[in-house]
């Protein structure tokens, strides 16, 4: 079998708070085949943003392991950092605080080039930075600009072009497109798998828009609380959800289809926090099914091919 | 959209709203005409900046003035002209009549005040009523919303985010207005308290026969609780219909754009068809069509006049002088 | 879009005194502040040359003299010109003010850069120490210091820097604190700056800006607390002219000779207002998001 870009074992982080332990990624394994996208929803405080920032480093795992191309890097030293920094990128969702205000556009984009070392002269380096430009679609009349002088859809375009400037094979796009209106939201989510054609990039896509991540994602992951309730194929996973969070995730989308009535499952309760949690699945207190097996730990099992479920009744409750 | 109709709860004319802001006049609301019916609701649809926001707060009069002024129009609400009317006045309107949700709930309630009081509060401004019935009122409202009466000696802070809009929806419910002003109400909010919260309206609004102007970028959300849908664009009402009309056949070409820019959830296109370009800068509209620099469909004639709404029949109107050829190269 | 359209002319870049220097100009009080400022600095300078009298030289004919057109603000109790006094003195308290402003921003920019992006121990250690120091009234402070290390220029300057650091480093850190967790910073943390860079060029040219207001609102008061070093005696020694030792010397004999006290007084006031509206200014022009 192929070497996945992207492979997480057991991966969790906590997170001392003065409340308890926050459970902000708990016990999460899933891989991400090269060139593919993995989508990652959830609803708000689920894990998802961290699961990507500890997956890149930003944060330190807690226990698990992280491998990149077959290798481990869970533990590195900083020479090793910088090498796998070359290698993975992010992409924020926040295209305010995403971008330094006192550097201009090409400041931004030239940055990671200057530091890399690979480019020794001034003209190499400006054409690097012009071919970055002109890949995002930024016009370069928008060079001497400064973030705040762009709409929201360019500044996202730079964080764009500062991330691919070294060249990444993996780049986490953390709620990319939340922040921008749905007419500049297409653009970028084209101009995402644009890139991904062009570079044959491996994206992991973090977001709370189900339709933005069926849309653009290969495979998806369901995060309830830190947890992963269910990973499969993209499309699988919206014809046939198993685990009943995904059903109830998947039924509560407004569907702009206003002929057709939606049987909507009425979720009961609020999300609550992580921090401190009893053992077992975590949506049981709002779960139309629980029962007295949820409170034990659940087991990720195969249910069909590629497609994984969290939950002990998920069997019984789909007739498999 | 000249004469007021006889049945209608609210009835905006030719409101035009203007920003000043060093020297620059930015046309935040172009001469918007719209009629709503009691127990109703209307969707203005469309992006940030669109003005959507400046129409419900001119409709409120809490535009913050200056910079804001409203240079024409005219809002009639149950027979009443708004604008014309005395501040004293209006501010009995405010709250008892026409009641306004704002997109971030948490910014909506004082952080140091029990959630009930807030309630209270706003049903002794409004009504004549004892200390103690006003209590038992706010508690009457919490529990409308799904939350528990006992909540009501608690802090904001106690409260998660989907709790705190259903406060702010219970406040603004408090004095059963005839009209509801919802700003982007779930935006905050998750996908299945987006749900909850969506059906709360959905039942509320039925219960109470309240009229409603829901203003959201989510064409989904309109989906779920609108009976007309205005597009607005640029401060203008570029297409206005029933929902049937707009979302069967929706004839403006940024309308179709806007279609075009969402992911189908049924539908396995590769790509997305957004529309290209930015949102025109208000301060310097273009000049005729104000969607024409976007628009694939734009020719010498979208660039010079300004183009009128047509009833393109059944009362679907339309701005755009070449819809006719559009729907024939559609086909 | 307008905005974008301006950039679109843009030649080189505008860099960020540029950008504060354009938006500063449209501010009134802020350029008056600064014009005084900048017209105290240059008579500073040329005091030497210009005053129409030797600072030093005493006239016993003219003690106490009244304002006239010989002695424009009157003379002191030696028969001293004060208008001479008060432009020499200007050195004094010019430098004094700017040098003890600039090391104790130096000492607290270095300090809360350390305490606000590492964290933790570092910033635990640091903060209490600090915590300490600012326990003690600033003035009071500065008259221990020097007191203890004795007067003169150089030993001035350290007794009112030492006052000033905690606030400097109370302020940066409070600042850095909030800019550290914009995502820009772990952007950078992941295209492989390095740590001093990213003090240095993301987030010091973010956090600096309340700093420098205050710094340059601070510089008004350093000068206040040089003058009233003076004042008792500790700080500059006579015969060198300070505006608080002038304003000391008049002190006894102010309600027959009230010019005496009345125009160094005056000197302090304007120069503590101009910093102060310089200031005021330069916080709504070092806000990047402000429109041009």
């Amino acid at each position: 079998m192929e070497v996945p870009m992207i492979e997480v074992r057991h991966l969790k982080k906590y997170f001392d708070t003065p409340k308890g332990l926050l459970h902000a990624v708990d016990d999460v394994s899933f891989k991400i085949g090269k060139g593919k996208t993995m989508g990652v929803v959830g609803e708000s405080g689920c894990g998802k943003s961290t699961l990507g920032r500890t997956i890149i480093h930003l944060l330190e795992s807690t226990d698990g392991q992280i491998f990149l191309n077959g290798e481990d890097i869970t533990h590195v030293n900083r020479k090793k950092m910088h090498e796998i920094n070359e290698k993975m990128q992010i992409v924020f969702q926040d295209p305010y605080s995403s971008l330094n205000p006192r550097q201009t556009v090409e400041e931004i984009i030239k940055e990671p080039l200057k530091l890399s070392g690979r480019y020794k002269t001034r003209a190499e380096l400006n054409a690097k930075t012009e071919e970055l430009m002109g890949l995002v679609g930024i016009d370069e009349r928008l060079r001497l600009a400064y973030p705040h002088e762009l709409d929201g859809g360019r500044r996202q375009r730079v964080g764009i072009a500062r991330a691919l400037a070294l060249s990444p094979d993996f780049i986490v796009c953390d709620e990319p497109v939340s922040a921008l209106d749905v007419s500049i939201q297409a653009q970028v989510l084209n101009l995402l798998q644009d890139l991904q054609q062009q570079r044959g990039l491996t994206y992991m896509f973090v977001t709370h828009d189900l339709s933005v991540v069926r849309h653009i994602s290969d495979d998806i992951c369901v995060m309830y609380l830190g947890q992963l309730v269910e990973t499969a194929p993209a499309k699988e996973l919206f014809a046939a959800p198993l685990h009943p969070y995904t059903k109830a995730l998947l039924s509560a989308i407004p569907s702009t289809d206003i002929h057709s009535k939606q049987e909507r499952i009425r979720l009961k309760g609020e999300i609550t926090s992580p921090i401190d949690p009893k053992p077992g699945c975590r949506f049981a207190a709002r779960c139309p099914y629980a029962c007295e097996n949820c409170r034990k730990l659940q087991e990720l099992q195969e249910l069909m091919p590629n497609h994984f479920v969290s939950c002990c009744r998920a069997k019984e409750i789909n007739g498999l | 959209m000249d004469t007021i109709k006889k049945d209608a709860l609210l009835s905006v004319r030719h409101l035009t709203v203007e920003y000043t802001s060093e020297g620059e006049v930015i046309h935040a609301v172009n001469d918007v005409s719209f009629d709503l019916e009691k127990g109703k609701t209307i969707g203005l649809v469309g992006e940030t900046g669109a003005g959507k926001t400046s129409i419900a707060k001119a409709i409120l009069r809490i535009l913050p003035e200056p910079p804001a002024r409203v240079k024409t129009g005219e809002i009639w609400f149950e027979g009443r002209e708004l604008l014309g009317l005395k501040e004293e006045e209006m501010r009995k309107i405010r709250g008892k009549n026409i009641s306004m949700i704002f997109q971030d709930p948490m910014t909506a309630l004082n952080p140091i005040m029990r959630i009930g009081k807030q309630i209270a509060e706003v049903i002794r401004l409004h009504e004549k009523c004892s200390k103690a019935q006003a209590v038992q009122k706010a508690k009457e409202m919490l529990e409308m919303v799904g939350i528990p009466g006992e909540r009501y000696y608690e802090y904001p802070h106690q409260f998660s985010g989907g709790m705190k809009q259903r406060v702010v929806i219970a406040m603004a419910l408090a004095c059963a207005p005839d009209l509801l002003l919802a700003d982007e109400p779930t935006t905050a909010l998750d996908v299945t308290i987006q749900a909850q919260v969506l059906d709360m309206i959905n039942e509320l609004k039925e219960r109470l026969n309240t009229s409603m102007v829901m203003i959201t970028h989510d064409l989904g959300v309109v989906a779920q609780v609108c009976d007309s849908v205005a597009v607005v664009y640029a401060g203008e009402i570029m297409e206005y219909g029933t929902k049937e009309q707009i979302f069967d056949h929706p004839l403006y070409p940024y309308t179709k754009g806007l279609f075009g820019s969402l992911p189908d959830m049924n539908d396995d296109a590769e790509r997305l068809s957004p529309i290209e370009g930015l949102p025109p800068n208000p301060a310097d509209l273009p000049k005729g069509c104000a969607f024409h620099p976007r628009c694939p469909y734009a020719t010498e004639a979208c660039k010079q006049a300004h183009i009128p709404l047509t009833d393109m029949g059944g009362g679907h109107l339309c701005r755009c002088c070449r819809v006719s050829e559009i729907a024939k190269e559609g086909t | 879009m307008r905005k974008t359209n301006d950039v679109m002319h843009r030649r080189r870049k505008e860099g960020q005194f540029a950008q504060v220097m354009h938006r500063l100009r449209k501010n009134k009080a802020a350029m008056l502040g600064l014009s005084i400022v900048l017209v105290l600095i240059v008579l500073a300078i040329l005091s030497p040359w210009i005053m129409p009298y030797d600072y030093t030289k005493m006239d016993i004919k003219n003690k106490y003299a009244t304002p006239s057109a010989d002695h424009w603000f009157g003379c002191d109790e030696l028969g001293r010109d004060i208008f001479s006094r008060l432009l020499y003195g200007s050195r004094a308290s010019l430098s004094l003010g700017l040098l003890a402003t600039l090391l104790s921003t130096a000492i607290g920019v270095v300090l809360g850069s350390v305490v606000g992006y590492f964290g933790g121990k570092v910033d635990t250690v640091i903060m209490r120490l600090l915590d300490i120091f600012q326990a003690i009234p600033g003035m009071l402070l500065s008259i221990a210091i020097s007191a203890a290390l004795g007067s003169g220029f150089g030993n001035t300057i350290i007794a009112l820097s030492i006052g000033g650091v905690p606030m400097t480093v109370r302020l940066l850190r409070g600042s850095i604190l909030t800019v550290r967790k914009q995502e820009y910073i772990e952007a950078a943390e992941k295209i492989n700056c390095s740590k001093l860079r990213i003090i240095t060029s993301h987030i010091l040219p973010n956090a600096i800006a309340p700093l420098i207001v205050s710094v340059t609102m601070g510089i008004g008061n350093t000068i206040l607390q040089a003058a009233c070093l003076s004042y008792i005696g500790l700080g500059v020694q006579p015969p060198t002219p300070e505006w608080g030792a002038m304003l000391s010397a008049g002190k006894s004999v102010i309600t027959r000779y009230p010019h005496l006290c009345i125009f160094p007084g005056l000197c302090i006031m304007v120069i503590v207002l101009s910093f102060n509206m310089l200031g005021d200014g330069l916080r709504d022009a070092m806000d990047p998001k402000l429109k041009n």
